[in-house]
């Protein structure tokens, strides 16, 4: 076993609101492999953004570890962090990339800036090069560099975000659902750079998701929460042949299918319950799930390993009673 | 209610063959070019192409809701017998609402937001069911309730931002539905909601036309969503539907390159991303002439009469038509 590029132990973010505390990521294990592309998904309100921006420092964690590269993040404040040299090793693709751009930087600039502020610009000559090379990375022709993001397509800007985030080339990108903005024409020629950068550049990727499809193709791995909690985790096409929570059930039947037009599978009804204190002693699921009994009242199921192969683990008491 | 609508051998809805133009500062728009379609009673209709291609154009048209700078030199829209292109504005305000309704996009930002979701089911059917205050409240519960929300005498005075996503376009269905229109228009009623509700919010859509015999135009942009839900398929590229027919045949067997494109590009039950189609260029500026195939430029079947001759209609049987000169 290789030592994790990234790795989240307990981590924690709670914020105080009128009605008690809200637990946004709730004692959250996290790992990620160097070179590993791992899926990150589940409902909106589950806690996936913020686990997100905690993991990219762009956030305090409230409790727990974030080991990256070796080195503890977590207790590192955010006006340090900053200027660590931690933060160009770990970048952020954005979900909008029309709202993630700044509309008076043309693309030189957009892609110059992190350079500027956390890498070696050098010269002006340097540091053009390095912008260039970024801007050559991801596809786009070079007379694109005087551009400013009005002037160009949702493709290109994709692009221009993607530039922005490999031009410090981190050893982990954060990709936000990014291709949710984009047709699918677009979508598809996007997934495949991203495929292509990570092979190239030997990035490792944690891409959040609620397309599970596009999560297919692009990880090797799969990570499900809900209210907060992983509630599930493995190998890709193991989660889809064989899921064990509930929960991962009810995503994978909500796939729009051609091939099951005119039927009605079970349907996940309802909303999350409330993420302010909720028990400690409760399943998160509890209230929504088929197939709850007394106990999923009475101890909240840990997440353990399920099936013979040790890395797919769920947090079910019924896990291995549950299959497709 | 029309006598064409109760004959159910008329189609209820029929698009022939519809130009329409927008007159802008920098010239005139080509939005919509020879749009032919008809919609059976109680049949779902999807509308599938990518941003630009003129699908909610083409629903707001057969709406009668149009932009001033529209202009339709050619053709017409005709619904339940009735003329839409010459229907007086105040004939289309009665029609609206009530035989036809429409589902938006954002439910929170369609609905009114300092008014409690009730009442504006409510206004609906005050404005259309001719029904007393005490009536319409009743109806508006019982509305509420057919959408499954939980417990509706309560929530009718819950406002917008007390209720989530999901429950909100429930609402926006309730309200749709309340006046039992003969037809539905739902433009991306799912886009923005999480995977698991929108199957919830799907099937209730196909469920309450079903059960009143309603006929849906669903638009989307994901055509795994529309092969699931819907009967037949209209695909549309640059303004045109470049190929109309039942789903199951289009999406086994698509005619026109760019159905073929978007089945390759729309990711599911692909091995690899490798296997992901792409599809070549961009939509062309609709401002400039343009030639009779608008897929030309992205095209690797194109033939010479492609840019000269005027698109055919090739029906293909069982109402599948592509309009293609070399079609797969």
């Amino acid at each position: 076993m290789t030592t994790a590029i990234m790795e989240a132990v307990r981590l924690v973010k709670r914020y105080p609101t009128g009605g008690g505390m809200l637990h946004a990521v709730d004692a959250v294990d996290l790992a990620i492999q160097p070179g590993e592309s791992v899926g990150l998904v589940g409902e909106s309100g589950c806690g996936k953004s913020t686990l997100v921006r905690l993991l990219g420092r762009l956030i305090e964690p409230t409790e727990g570890a974030i080991v990256f590269e070796g080195q503890d993040i977590a207790p590192l404040p955010l006006r340090r962090f900053v200027h660590d040299k931690a933060r160009g090793r770990i970048q952020v693709v954005f979900q909008d990339p029309t709202e993630s751009l700044n509309p008076s930087l043309t693309v030189f600039d957009t892609v110059a800036d992190p350079i500027r502020r956390l890498g070696n610009p050098g010269g002006r000559q340097s540091l053009a090069a390095q912008v260039r090379k970024a801007i050559a990375l991801v596809g786009l022709p070079p007379e694109m560099e005087t551009r400013l993001p009005h002037q160009l397509s949702g493709g290109q800007r994709a692009r221009v975000g993607i530039a922005r985030a490999i031009a410090l080339r981190p050893s982990l990108l954060i990709l936000d659902e990014p291709t949710s903005a984009l047709d699918v024409s677009v979508q598809a020629v996007i997934l495949r750079l991203l495929a292509d950068l990570r092979s190239e550049l030997g990035m490792s990727y944690l891409f959040v998701s609620h397309d599970l499809n596009v999560v297919r193709l692009l990880c090797s791995r799969i990570v499900v929460m809900y209210l907060g909690k992983v509630v599930e985790e493995g190998p890709t096409e193991a989660m889809f042949r064989q899921p064990r929570h509930p929960y991962t059930r009810a995503l994978l039947a909500s796939i729009p299918d051609p091939a099951r037009r005119g039927h009605t599978p079970w349907r996940l009804e309802g909303s999350a319950s409330s993420p302010i204190d909720p028990s400690p002693t409760v399943c998160r699921f509890y209230g929504r799930c088929p197939r709850q009994e007394d106990r999923c009242a009475e101890t909240m199921p840990e997440l353990r390993a399920v099936g013979s192969d040790g890395v797919h683990r769920a947090a079910c008491h019924f896990a291995e009673e549950i299959s497709a | 209610m029309s006598a064409a609508v109760m004959t159910e051998s008329v189609p209820l809805l029929t698009v022939e063959d519809l130009v329409l133009d927008f007159r802008t500062r920098s010239g005139m728009v080509h939005v919509l070019d020879g749009i032919s379609l008809t919609l059976d009673r109680g049949e779902i209709l999807g509308i599938v192409g990518e941003s630009g291609s003129g699908k909610s154009v083409l629903a707001y048209a057969m709406m009668g809701l149009l932009d001033p700078a529209a202009q339709i030199p050619r053709g017409g829209i005709r619904f339940a017998g009735r003329d839409m292109l010459t229907e007086s504005e105040r004939s289309l305000a009665e029609t609206r609402g009530r035989e036809i309704a429409m589902i938006f996009q954002s439910p929170r930002t369609a609905l009114n937001p300092i008014r409690r979701v009730g009442a504006q089911v409510q206004d609906v059917l005050l404005r259309h069911a001719n029904v007393s205050k005490k009536e319409a409240r009743k109806r508006a519960i019982a509305a509420l309730a057919r959408v499954r929300i939980p417990d509706p005498e309560r929530r009718f005075d819950a406002y917008p931002f007390e209720l989530s996503g999901g429950l909100c376009q429930r609402v926006m269905i309730a309200m749709a539905m309340a006046c039992n229109p003969y037809l539905l228009i739902a433009d991306e009623p799912t886009t923005g909601l999480d995977v698991t509700t929108q199957a919830v919010v799907m099937d209730l859509i196909r469920e309450q036309v079903r059960s009143s015999n309603a006929s849906v135009v669903l638009i989307t942009h994901d055509l795994a969503l529309a092969g699931e839900y819907c009967d037949r398929i209209a695909v549309m590229h640059a303004g045109h539907i470049v190929e109309i027919g039942g789903t199951e045949a289009m999406l086994s067997a698509p005619k026109h390159p760019y159905t073929a494109r978007l089945i390759g590009a729309t990711p599911g039950g692909h091995e690899s991303i490798r296997d992901l189609a792409s599809i070549p260029g961009s939509l062309p500026d609709l401002r400039r002439d343009l030639p009779p195939c608008r897929f030309i430029d992205r095209c690797e079947r194109r033939l010479d009469c492609c840019a000269t001759d005027a698109l055919p209609s090739v029906n293909l049987g069982a109402d599948h038509i592509v309009r293609c000169w070399n079609p797969l």
